[in-house]
């Protein structure tokens, strides 16, 4: 779990079951490990009322020991972007008893609870569980655009270019952390770049 | 100071009766400016000179919001209570002077919700009335089921019947007429919000349903003015003014303190706000604590006591304050 530094640095949990009628998992890569340990804790039946969604990401792995879990639906998707309007249809069609568990990367539990506040859940009701990869999706506040799977301070950013120091001021609305220009006054200045959201 | 100290001076400008229960009263300042705003749910502390006694009791306003010209109360007769009810039937006339707190809310809308799902009991219908106004006003999306005893104890049903027409259900017991919980509360869309006020076995009904299906709990908003339940008078010594006082069978404890002329704080007089809240030095015997704030723990403990609704029983109490 990433250490809490500043108030809007997200803070994640533990999955637990909880009581509802229905229960929405949205995974990727090691994230299907705490869909995993959720079950060894889950009363009988808990997944005949499951909805899980999971991107496996490169490697393929744990797509078996999910479908092992016997969910009442299971879509596997390429990629966040490709899932995200079955996640979007989903929400749309819920009700009140719906239960939402996000686990796995950061950009992959932020993007999914974006979605989920713009379908009217309150973000205190949303289980996230933080596993694998800690790398940050990062707004550029210059240009404004995003850049997927940070894993250096500096880094730079995919449109514009800048070398951005990558702060921990997460932004819930963009689900993404804020990358400031870290050499604005010279250019030529070049810190050392290092791996550290690994 | 506590917002319950912050008073205003008020005329009882009209005395209604509603029903053969409820009686409604319409305060303005004094002065005759404006009242302070509130929002819908809010409740003011009515001070009521009774003799040597002054009784404190809450009350929501059911006006709307948008107009504070006046305020407005919905009082239910209790024959059995503990006379504050009986105060207001038979002694509260048009023209007289009262002291009211300055407004509190402490059962808010959630302004995020997509949608509201109201449920009354009783008397419990009060905060709606001025919840409904306020966000009918806002073209809100709202839901209200009211279940009464019987079509004529149904306060202002009829009202609200009129005003807003189908979004408005009414169950009556005597017609054995029972809100389907369990379908109701399993067809609301997401981001519903969910409010209950009535009767302590409704309200601990639909959250314990709720919160079996699936609601989470920042989704249930509930307001339950616990009255003061009586008991055997007992002593109480305050440390920090060295006072020792009796509490009577039919006072509260912050009632008996207030008598002593300590200025202690509260909001709720309920056991719901936590403002009231006192450290116990010491104590020979046991608590009947009766409030929702402390948790199951504190009251094992009995490191803490809300004045406003709980008692003792025993040889000695010595609380802070
Ligand atoms: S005054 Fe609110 S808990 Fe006692």
């Amino acid at each position: 779990m990433a250490a809490k530094s500043i108030i809007s640095r997200p803070v994640y949990g533990t999955l637990f079951p909880q009581p509802g009628k229905h229960h929405l998992f949205v995974a990727d890569a090691e994230g299907a490990l705490a869909i995993s340990d959720l079950a060894a804790r889950a009363p009988a039946g808990f997944f005949g009322d499951a909805h899980i969604i999971f991107i496996p990401g490169a490697d393929g792995k744990h797509v078996a020991a999910l479908e092992a879990l016997k969910p009442a639906q299971f879509y596997q998707g390429p990629s966040f972007a490709s899932a995200l309007p079955r996640l979007k249809q989903t929400l749309a069609n819920a009700h009140m008893g719906l239960r939402l568990y996000l686990a796995g990367t950061e950009g992959l539990i932020g993007q999914a609870m974006q979605a989920a506040l713009e379908a009217g859940i309150d973000h205190a009701s949303i289980q996230t569980e933080h596993r694998g990869s800690l790398a940050r999706r990062v707004q550029c506040v210059h240009c404004k655009g995003i850049t997927e799977n940070v894993t250096t301070q500096p880094a730079t950013c995919s449109h514009c270019g800048l070398l951005l120091l990558v702060r921990d001021h997460y932004s819930r609305r963009l689900a993404a952390f804020q990358g400031v220009c870290i050499n604005a006054e010279d250019r030529s200045e070049i810190p050392p770049t290092e791996e550290i959201f690994r | 100071m506590s917002t319950g100290t912050t008073k205003l001076d008020v005329v009882v400008s009209d005395v209604v009766p509603v029903n053969e229960l409820v009686t409604r009263f319409h305060f303005r300042r004094r002065d005759g400016a404006l009242l302070p705003t509130f929002s819908g749910g809010a409740h003011v502390v009515v001070e009521m000179r009774d003799g040597e006694r002054t009784r404190l009791n809450p009350y929501s306003l059911m006006g709307s919001p948008l107009d504070t010209r006046e305020y407005t109360i919905s009082v239910r007769r209790d024959d059995a209570g503990r006379g504050g009810s009986l105060f207001m039937h038979r002694h509260v006339r048009p023209g007289m002077e009262m002291v009211i707190s300055y407004p509190v809310n402490l059962f808010s809308l959630d302004l995020r919700a997509r949608k509201h799902l109201m449920l009354a009991g009783g008397i419990g219908i009060t905060p709606f009335m001025a919840q409904t106004a306020q966000l009918a006003a806002e073209g809100g999306n709202f839901e209200l089921h009211y279940t009464c005893r019987t079509a004529s104890l149904g306060t202002y049903a009829d009202v609200l019947a009129e005003r807003y027409d189908r979004r408005v259900r009414l169950y009556h017991d005597d017609r054995d007429e029972r809100i389907e919980l369990d379908r109701l509360l399993s067809s609301q869309p997401l981001g519903t919000h969910l409010y209950v006020c009535g009767p302590s076995g409704m309200i601990g009904w639909v959250r314990d349903r709720a919160a079996s299906l699936g609601w989470p709990a920042e989704t249930v908003h509930f307001e339950h003015f616990a009255a003061p339940q009586p008991g055997a008078p007992f002593d109480v010594t305050l440390a920090l003014s060295g006072r020792t006082i009796r509490v009577g069978e039919q006072q509260s404890l912050l009632e008996a303190i207030e008598a002593a002329g300590v200025d202690p704080p509260y909001l709720c007089r309920g056991g719901v706000c936590g403002q009231c809240e006192t450290n116990v030095i010491s104590h020979d015997g046991k608590f009947i604590h009766n409030d929702h704030w402390l948790s199951e723990e504190e009251h094992r403990s009995c490191g803490k006591i809300m004045p406003c609704v709980s008692r003792f029983e025993g040889r000695s109490l010595v609380l802070e304050r």
